[in-house]
């Protein structure tokens, strides 16, 4: 009797724990973003009280109310009507990633399809594509500058795009998503005749639906968030994505910079939310062996 | 020799033509150019005079490549134990109440923060005059003393517990309960169930998990520079900073050799984890 007792209440603190834990890391993970949204409400002249101790060395803090005094949305007309930079700098953004995307459609997926279906995962050649994915920018800026640079393609969108297509790390996850289909589904396929595209485009792709799509909104966050390649390969800032151009703007902007962000952020936080279940669903299945 | 035997299979089948358009553009844009980043590194820079390994000791013992070296350790030696433990912590309260299944999606949320935001919001929390500071009554730069590291760490679990999570649950709800249940019957206790049946189901999710978090903690370079720049405080220099730095003062027989150690060492973990990987089928 006793023990069922103590048991009970350490499930009942177990579970209070976890509750405590889940918010706690929950509040943790938003805090941040809640910052970013009240900034951008916040008009120039209140952020001008809020930072003047930063004019003044090492002395006071700056100051922070969650809810402006005045609640304004100029930060963001400013960005959107009165700043022609940051506009071009957003299409730049969403013209790479929709180059990019493409290219792991048409290129990624076929790939992935090869590995999967006629390797099974084995061969040296899928092992370099692993670590082609595990490597950082940095160890191969130097080879893709050498190209780059024998093909005239520095400074302009198509240094950018290129190599980002041919990234493994698509191939990998879709490789994960196809090598959860039974191989035997390919075969009856195979004895009705169809031949390998069209077992690729009617069976694969569907079935592997979640893993493709997950890869593509990683791939999309990847490009939304580009900062090394850029700032390697682009001189010419017009043709920079807007991911660095928030790296621009300093803290005497405070305000345009968090509205610049929170769009950004908009973006982005669409893509999530429309993809959501199959983000999830490929990420699970890039997780499970198979 | 298997492997040799592995090629020509792989080329002899007719459905290579898949592979084509994505290897022609691995070979092109990194494959082929590396070469020449082998041979580049046993060069000087500008004559291109054949030097020997002189390049690699040059670079194995300059300072700041070691410095770096050391920091990038460090700081997976921090975060990745870190981010594997907590995020299986969460994902083990998760599976257990699976009413907490729909605020997985909050932990995802991180991975579409651009690394120029958070920054920001590192600026407003961590400054001189920022709100830790005002918390604490201190007047402390965060970012430019050793903190900075720490702060690094914490912005990585931010980033990445969510998709962590996501992929330790998914090894989780693969355990069949059979296996479970049969331990508990024969008188398995919670902790005992955890470490003999638990864990070593997880095994087969590891390798995505540890690649994974391999590959992002490369990335958590973004927030180094967007916050220090090219030279940021010396606990937070990366091994990415010195490769940039050498890529921008046109140290081109450094940078070759540095890239071709990264992708020597990079190789062989990968090689030892897929080794350890093939073993468990």
């Amino acid at each position: 009797m006793n023990k069922n007792n103590a048991n009970r209440w350490l499930s009942w603190c177990m579970d209070k724990l976890s509750l405590f834990c889940m918010i706690g890391t929950g509040i943790l993970i938003c805090m941040p973003l809640v910052i970013l949204f009240c900034g951008s409400v916040t008009d120039a002249i209140e952020w001008k009280e809020r930072t003047a101790p930063l004019l003044l060395d090492n002395q006071g803090y700056i100051s922070w109310k969650w809810i402006p005094d005045y609640p304004t949305l100029e930060n963001y007309k400013e960005l959107l009507f009165y700043a022609p930079d940051f506009l071009v700098l957003f299409w730049n953004s969403i013209k790479i990633a929709a180059c990019i995307l493409v290219g792991h459609l048409l290129i990624g997926i076929p790939g992935a399809w090869f590995f999967a279906v006629y390797q099974k995962g084995r061969g040296v050649l899928f092992f370099i594509y692993i670590v082609l994915m595990l490597l950082p920018f940095q160890a191969t800026m130097l080879a893709k500058y050498i190209v780059l640079n024998s093909a005239g393609l520095l400074d302009s969108e198509w240094a950018v795009i290129l190599p980002s297509v041919f990234s493994t790390f698509p191939v990998f996850l879709i490789y994960r998503g196809f090598r959860r289909i039974p191989a035997e589904l390919f075969e009856v396929a195979r004895i009705d005749g169809a031949n390998e595209w069209t077992i690729l485009v009617k069976i694969g792709m569907p079935l592997a639906e979640s893993s493709i799509t997950s890869a593509f909104v990683l791939s999309f966050f990847e490009v939304w968030n580009m900062v090394e390649e850029p700032l390697a390969f682009l001189k010419d800032m017009s043709l920079w994505p807007l991911s660095l151009f928030l790296a621009q703007i300093d803290t005497t902007q405070a305000g345009r910079a968090c509205a610049a962000s929170v769009i950004t952020l908009i973006v982005s936080f669409f893509v999530f939310g429309i993809f959501k279940d199959s983000l999830e669903q490929g990420i699970v299945s890039s997780a499970l062996k198979g | 020799m298997r492997w040799k035997k592995n090629w020509k299979y792989t080329l002899r089948n007719k459905n290579v033509l898949f592979l084509l358009p994505s290897l022609a553009g691995v070979t092109f844009f990194v494959m082929v150019p590396f070469a020449k980043v082998v041979l580049s590194s046993f060069c000087t820079a500008m004559s291109g005079e054949f030097v020997g390994i002189k390049n690699y000791a040059t670079v194995l013992r300059n300072s700041a490549f070691r410095l770096a070296a050391a920091n990038t350790l460090r700081f997976m030696a921090a975060g990745l134990p870190l981010l594997l433990i907590l995020s299986l912590g969460l994902a083990l309260m998760i599976h257990r109440k699976p009413v907490y299944d729909r605020y997985k999606y909050l932990y995802l949320l991180p991975m579409a923060v651009p690394a120029a935001t958070m920054v920001l919001v590192w600026k407003l929390l961590f400054s001189e005059q920022g709100f830790l500071n005002r918390a604490l009554g201190t007047h402390v730069d965060f970012l430019g003393e050793k903190s900075a590291f720490l702060i690094l760490v914490i912005s990585y679990l931010w980033k990445n517990l969510g998709y962590t999570v996501v992929l330790w649950l998914a090894g989780l709800k693969s355990i069949p309960g059979e296996i479970i249940d049969a331990a508990k019957v024969d008188g398995a206790g919670k902790v005992q169930v955890f470490f003999k049946v638990t864990l070593p189901c997880l095994k087969g999710s590891m390798f995505t998990i540890l690649v994974v978090s391999i590959l992002n903690s490369f990335k958590a370079f973004r927030e180094v520079y967007l916050v220090g720049g090219a030279y940021p405080q010396k606990s937070i220099y990366m091994i990415q900073n010195v490769f940039n730095n050498w890529y921008v003062n046109l140290e081109q027989d450094k940078l070759a050799a540095g890239a071709v150690l990264l992708v020597a060492v990079l190789g062989t973990v990968s090689f030892l984890l897929r080794r350890q990987w093939d073993r468990e089928d």
